[in-house]
């Protein structure tokens, strides 16, 4: 059955600011035993308003529950759910290589104009690269840059704009009103 | 805290006095029409308790005798009158034993708002002495919780607490406020919340929905209502009484449904479930159209969810968005209010009568009985039954009495046999199955609604779980009515130690205290009965007595509840014996 089967969806919630709901969020999670694959929560465009981003790996009818029951909690104004066609998403990531490789070995430059990576900085015993992009590109940079000797490596949560317009703003504004 | 003021809730702003955050919290229940609060003090709610002690005479604390106590008084308060029911307890220990009845409350529900106190903002995180994280243990058995660190807070705290949890489908809500939040001054103003910007407790009723689900019922051969408590809690017995009325639909309930319509209403057709009656669990299988309006398909009203109900197209009115789907795939949702959904769905039906469908229901009730009801009420061999204990109750209370149960055995069997003519006259511990629930649940049950004969009706192995609310009984003079149905086992487990582990009884054999000399040594007046002849007197000395009255009833020890659909089961296998 293709509704049984498990796909990566990315959640994307709007909420209030305060205090314990990553731990009410999360929870939702845990009870159902499901993995998160990334979590990231910023500002969004509107003031004094969270936006969260989560990738997890489910069926459709669980992304579904899981919605409603991220929407039940009182702080969460609304929460949707996409498919990666419908988004335009990111992942950021670091890499920490030795100072001298970069100065002595051509490959190391080569690698880094061809695949868009910004050079963050460059100290006298390390330097820092920056590429942000689709899971893939990250991970054929690190298959590329590994052989030199990887000192750090971090990769950050997924985030996603979705295609669709999200009408939150107007959701407020009724409130104010 | 002023940017949530400002943007996230509504309220206005009152004129100010200056106060300490622990009067300001006496302020805001009184604000909130709170009469009675239960608990238990400690260290860090002292500042509390001390303003209880000046504000005496405008608001009644009542100590149980362990937390928990507190917690399920204030869910048998709530229940039993609709009003929030409220808790209070200290930090640490004191907070982590109102878990229990919060969990209860959030399964079932339930109105309630708990206050604990936490240690001083300065030592939160540092293992201070009685220092938990309240609010982490508490977020996910609680709507909404909250850490009230400074006293400026305190107002707008409160008024959403007692806001969301008693709007839309209610539930307990946690405020911990640290010890520096309860001794600060500052200028108290208090408002009502309205509203909060993130929050829409009751959503909005589709007009096409509800045609939808119109036609469906107009159009059904056979169709079935099984309402819960969403029809108690939006105070929709009468919707739900006309509805049926004029449509002459079959109406089963849940057991958190119970008392909605009255127990002989010929329309009333019994309880659904892993012991509900015979008749409204096989035709559950069999209707054209199943109607759910306040319920959540829990498991032990379902069964096996492969086999519940496939052939019925299903209409789910609902408060909670959240709820549709979860368990039943439904054709047709109409979100909303029950009171609002059921009055704008009368109009669209047709009146019937569906003579031929509802003989079906008489005929299985005939076979339960046969097979079960008759045995259970009017037994002919030596020992009692819980059930004929129950008519005695029904019989010599003029069936006007709000049943307090407990989990277990005597639970079904009270909530099989009890007769309801008041809504809210079944209060019990139903989602979470609280052994422990009725005695303290039974006092908050009294205290709100001290007109009515309250009576709690508990096992054995429940009653000495909480057993020392004795203590708040006779403190109060709480005239409550007690039914200990003494089997000497851990019934239900007992009889599923029967059935499916081949009578290996581990660990529910009871060796029991002398239940009248513990009754007695509260100095409440108590009775034991142990014959058939007995009974009615015991039953009615209890009934007629001034003043709270413990009775003892040792019953069959081996007795079996059915039918039953064992776990996991269709509602088809329902098993008579």
């Amino acid at each position: 059955m293709s509704s049984e089967e498990k796909k990566l969806y990315t959640v994307s919630i709007y909420t209030e600011n305060n205090v314990g709901l990553l731990n009410r969020i999360s929870a939702i999670f845990q009870r159902r035993h499901i993995n998160i694959e990334s979590i990231n929560t910023s500002i969004s465009e509107i003031e004094g308003v969270s936006r969260w981003t989560i990738v997890v790996k489910v069926t459709e009818p669980q992304i579904q529950k899981i919605i409603g029951q991220i929407e039940k909690q009182v702080d969460v104004i609304r929460a949707y759910y996409h498919m990666d066609e419908e988004t335009i998403y990111q992942e950021c990531c670091l890499f920490k290589i030795q100072s001298d490789l970069f100065f002595e070995d051509p490959n190391i430059q080569k690698i880094i104009s061809a695949s868009n990576v910004r050079i963050v900085t460059v100290e006298r015993e390390f330097f820092v690269l920056e590429k942000a992009g689709r899971r893939s590109e990250i991970e054929s940079l690190y298959q590329q840059l590994k052989p030199f000797g990887i000192m750090q490596f971090v990769r950050s949560a997924r985030i996603a704009i979705t295609k669709e317009s999200l009408n939150i703003s107007p959701l407020l504004t009724a409130f104010q009103a | 805290m002023e940017l949530q003021t400002v943007t996230q809730t509504k309220t206005s702003k009152a004129t100010k006095t200056h106060m300490a955050g622990s009067e300001a919290v006496v302020h805001c229940l009184l604000a909130e029409g709170v009469e009675t609060v239960y608990g238990y003090p400690g260290g860090a709610i002292m500042p509390v308790y001390d303003e209880f002690y000046k504000y005496q005479d405008q608001l009644q604390h009542i100590l149980t005798r362990h937390e928990q106590g507190a917690t399920h008084a204030a869910q048998g308060y709530a229940r039993i009158s609709g009003k929030v029911g409220v808790a209070i307890a200290t930090s640490g220990p004191g907070a982590t034993n109102l878990i229990t009845g919060i969990a209860d409350a959030m399964i079932d529900s339930t109105p309630m708002v708990c206050i604990t106190g936490q240690v001083g903002a300065h030592l939160l995180g540092t293992d201070a002495f009685q220092e938990t994280d309240i609010i982490g243990i508490s977020t996910p058995v609680t709507k909404w919780n909250y850490q009230i660190t400074k006293a400026s807070e305190i107002p707008e705290i409160f008024a959403k607490a007692f806001y969301i949890a008693q709007s839309g489908r209610p539930g307990p809500v946690l405020i911990d406020i640290t010890k520096n939040a309860q001794f600060e001054s500052f200028d108290f103003a208090y408002e009502k919340c309205s509203a909060i910007r993130s929050y829409h407790p009751v959503p909005q009723c589709d007009p096409n929905a509800l045609q939808e689900a119109a036609d469906l019922i107009n159009n059904a051969k056979k169709p079935f209502i099984v309402w819960g408590q969403g029809v108690i809690l939006g105070k929709a017995e009468e919707e739900l009484k006309t509805m049926v009325e004029k449509t002459g639909v079959p109406a089963a309930w849940t057991i958190l449904g119970a008392s909605a319509i009255p127990t002989a209403h010929p329309l009333n057709v019994g309880m659904v479930g892993m012991h509900g009656n015979y008749a409204p669990n096989i035709l559950t299988n069999e209707c054209d159209v199943l109607i759910a309006i306040g319920m959540r398909f829990d498991d032990r009203v379902t069964g096996d969810l492969n086999t519940y109900a496939k052939q019925a197209k299903i209409i789910h009115f609902e408060i909670d968005p959240a709820e549709i789907n979860k368990n039943v795939p439904v054709d047709v949702a109409v979100l909303g209010d029950a009171k609002t959904t059921l009055s704008e769905l009368i109009p669209l039906l047709q009146p019937n009568e569906h003579t031929a469908w509802r003989q079906r229901f008489t005929e299985l009730q005939a076979v339960e009985q046969e097979k079960v009801i008759q045995n259970d009420l009017f037994p002919t061999k030596e020992g009692l039954t819980m059930g004929e204990v129950m008519l005695a109750i029904n019989k010599e209370s003029e069936g006007k009495a709000a049943i307090v149960s407990d989990v277990g055995q005597h639970q079904m069997i009270a909530c099989r046999y009890a007769e309801f003519n008041e809504t809210r006259s079944n209060i019990t511990s139903g989602g979470l199955g609280t052994m422990g629930f009725a005695l303290p649940a039974a006092i908050g049950a009294k205290m709100a609604a001290p007109e009515r004969e309250v009576i709690a009706v508990i096992g054995d192995g429940g009653y000495q779980m909480t057993i020392q609310e004795l203590g708040t009984i006779f403190q109060n003079r709480t005239p409550v009515k007690i039914v200990v149905l003494n089997n000497e086992f851990l019934g239900m487990v007992r009889q599923w130690q029967q059935l499916f582990f081949e009578k290996r009884y581990a660990s529910t054999e009871m060796t029991n205290p002398d239940f009248v000399s513990i009754a007695k040594g509260y100095h409440i007046e108590a009775d034991r009965v142990t014959k058939r002849e007995e009974l009615h007197e015991a039953v009615r000395d209890m009934i007629q007595f001034e003043g709270p009255y413990f009775l003892e009833v040792c019953v069959e020890k081996e007795d079996n509840v059915f039918p039953m659909i064992p776990s996991g089961a269709s509602v088809s296998d329902i098993r008579l014996e």
